[in-house]
């Protein structure tokens, strides 16, 4: 049954816990790696071919003079339009009938295009199997009928679930609730960017501060094709003109 | 200034020496046919030779790419779907274009090679005339397009630097031009009845060096701020080897004095290696 799904999460409510993080991996099947310790709570780093959630921890100073804990429970955004999808030569990355983006492992032959085009750092190389890999928002859940273990688990529901255009909705009561509340920096994130994401973000700072590309700098990577061969054509012409110039001389040094 | 959050590919290597060997595969075959086309009797052994070069170094090319897989087995998946085989091309891809250029040129270059070993007998007698001119004709396109796609794929991604400029394209063509007319130069240099091919080749190096320096102020223009991490960083002293590798060879290119077997190897060699340390620049700056 073709549906639309998407994550909202609400960052005001994330408490750190990492049971979305345990729960991905139990689903998952995925390794682990040796933690990394810095200084700071995050042990898990980043987003890569192991780690399909990652709660990101960020330490701020507040207009007042405190510190603030920003916590982020980041995952694939599965966006409408897609810059993993649009590199991809194999056509191993497709979208499902629930309007995620999927990357095929029959398909997928490790070329790293994927990588270098998603502007969310989501997809890591799996050396053991050789594909990318990234969050699949539990495809084989989906598909039993059940909610991706991530949202299952978390037990603050900052991590909610649901047909996309009710987590809109969702979010939309939720952002207009905390200005009221006077959290003016509370922001919404993933409504517009790359076509809207379907994995919404309430914020309570700017986009970069959580490691996402402002909406100026969540472009696509086909932004670049048609000057790109345009200007290599531009150089073919000069090159071939100057190549027939010099080789139509008789030769010698004037 | 734009700013990414993305994680490297690690493209590294490989990719490297199959930017190189694409450059100069293409741009071989490229002075090869227009020599053909343009030239005189004088150049005719010449362009052999660059077709003779062509072929080798595009045949190590789909070699290096698909040990860089992390399935090497399917490296056909870049040309047909896995489940159906039907062919498949992605235009707004550029690796599923250069994929199909790699293909297709390497069967041109195939041909022309084995044309240039057959002097004159069989294929070579086939490939005479009208046909043979339009054939590397066709073939000098796919070469145009191997030596500058490489660089279009790596602005068509999010990564710094590679899709901060639009001019990637262009720099890898020159480069690769100038890399094989660099390398035809001294084969041409090393036998005394060539001179005046090696002299064309000399000024048509000049030329595509001339380009070469246009396209690099293009890319740090495009840049903007973000051509600095371009310079800085370990890969920094790289840069004296591109330098060496366009201003040395133009001032012994475009002098007037008689070139001496010294400096025609002094300028190809470091054209070579100019060309090759600005691919490891360009590949590795981004991804470190």
């Amino acid at each position: 049954m073709a549906r639309t799904v998407g994550f909202f999460t609400d960052t005001t409510l994330c408490i750190g816990c990492k049971a979305c993080e345990v729960a991905c991996k139990e689903w998952n099947q995925l390794p682990g790696h040796a933690g990394r310790f810095g200084d700071g709570y995050d042990n898990t780093g980043q987003l890569d071919e192991q780690n399909w959630r990652h709660v990101q921890f960020h330490e701020r100073t507040t207009a007042k003079g405190g510190v603030a804990w920003n916590m982020m429970s980041d995952v694939c955004k599965h966006c409408a339009m897609a810059s993993c999808m649009e590199v991809c030569p194999t056509n191993a990355i497709i979208r499902t009938e629930f309007d995620t983006v999927y990357i095929q492992p029959s398909a997928c032959n490790g070329c790293r295009d994927c990588i270098a085009a998603c502007p969310y750092h989501v997809i890591g190389f799996d050396e053991a199997s050789g594909l990318a890999r990234k969050c699949t928002f539990c495809y084989d859940r989906l598909q039993a009928n059940l909610m991706p273990a991530c949202a299952k688990a978390c037990p603050t529901e900052s991590i909610k679930f649901g047909e996309l255009s009710t987590m809109r909705d969702v979010a939309a009561v939720r952002l207009n609730q905390l200005r009221v509340q006077g959290m003016s920096e509370a922001r919404l994130y993933g409504d517009k960017e790359y076509g809207g994401l379907h994995a919404l973000f309430l914020l309570t700072d700017k986009p970069e501060a959580y490691g996402l590309p402002n909406a100026e700098n969540a472009v696509l990577p086909s932004r670049n094709n048609a000057r790109s061969y345009l200007g290599s054509l531009a150089t073919a012409v000069l090159g071939v003109v100057g190549a027939i110039v010099a080789f139509r001389g008789r030769g010698e040094k004037e | 200034m734009p700013q990414h959050f993305v994680a490297s590919p690690q493209w590294e290597w490989y990719i490297v020496w199959y930017f190189f060997l694409g450059g100069l595969a293409g741009g071989a075959y490229v002075i090869g046919t227009l020599l053909r086309l343009f030239g005189d009797q004088r150049d005719a052994g010449v362009a052999r030779l660059a077709f003779l070069i062509s072929f080798p170094a595009v045949v190590v090319c789909p070699i290096l790419l698909t040990l860089d897989l992390g399935r090497p087995s399917r490296f056909w998946h870049m040309l047909f779907d896995s489940q159906t085989f039907a062919p498949h091309l992605k235009y707004w891809s550029p690796m599923s274009v250069g994929a199909w250029v790699l293909l297709v040129f390497s069967g041109f270059a195939a041909i022309s090679f084995l044309e240039a070993l057959s002097q004159g007998n069989g294929l070579g007698r086939l490939l005479s005339g009208g046909f043979g001119k339009l054939f590397t004709a066709v073939g000098a396109l796919f070469g145009l397009s191997l030596a500058g796609y490489t660089g279009v794929l790596l602005s068509v991604t999010n990564q710094p630097i590679w899709s901060d400029t639009w001019a990637l394209g262009g720099l890898f063509l020159a480069s690769g031009l100038s890399i094989s007319a660099a390398v035809l130069a001294l084969f041409a240099g090393w036998r005394a009845d060539e001179g005046t091919t090696e002299a064309k080749l000399s000024r048509a190096d000049g030329y595509f060096l001339l380009l070469e320096i246009a396209l690099l102020v293009v890319v740090f223009v495009t840049l903007g701020a973000v051509g600095g991490s371009l310079v800085q960083g370990r890969l920094a002293p790289l840069w004296i080897l591109v330098a060496a590798g366009v201003l040395v060879p133009l001032a012994i290119r475009f002098r007037s004095s008689p070139e001496r077997r010294a400096s025609l190897i002094l300028a190809s060699a470091l054209v070579v290696l100019g060309g090759f340390a600005l691919r490891v620049i360009v590949v590795f700056s981004a991804q470190l």
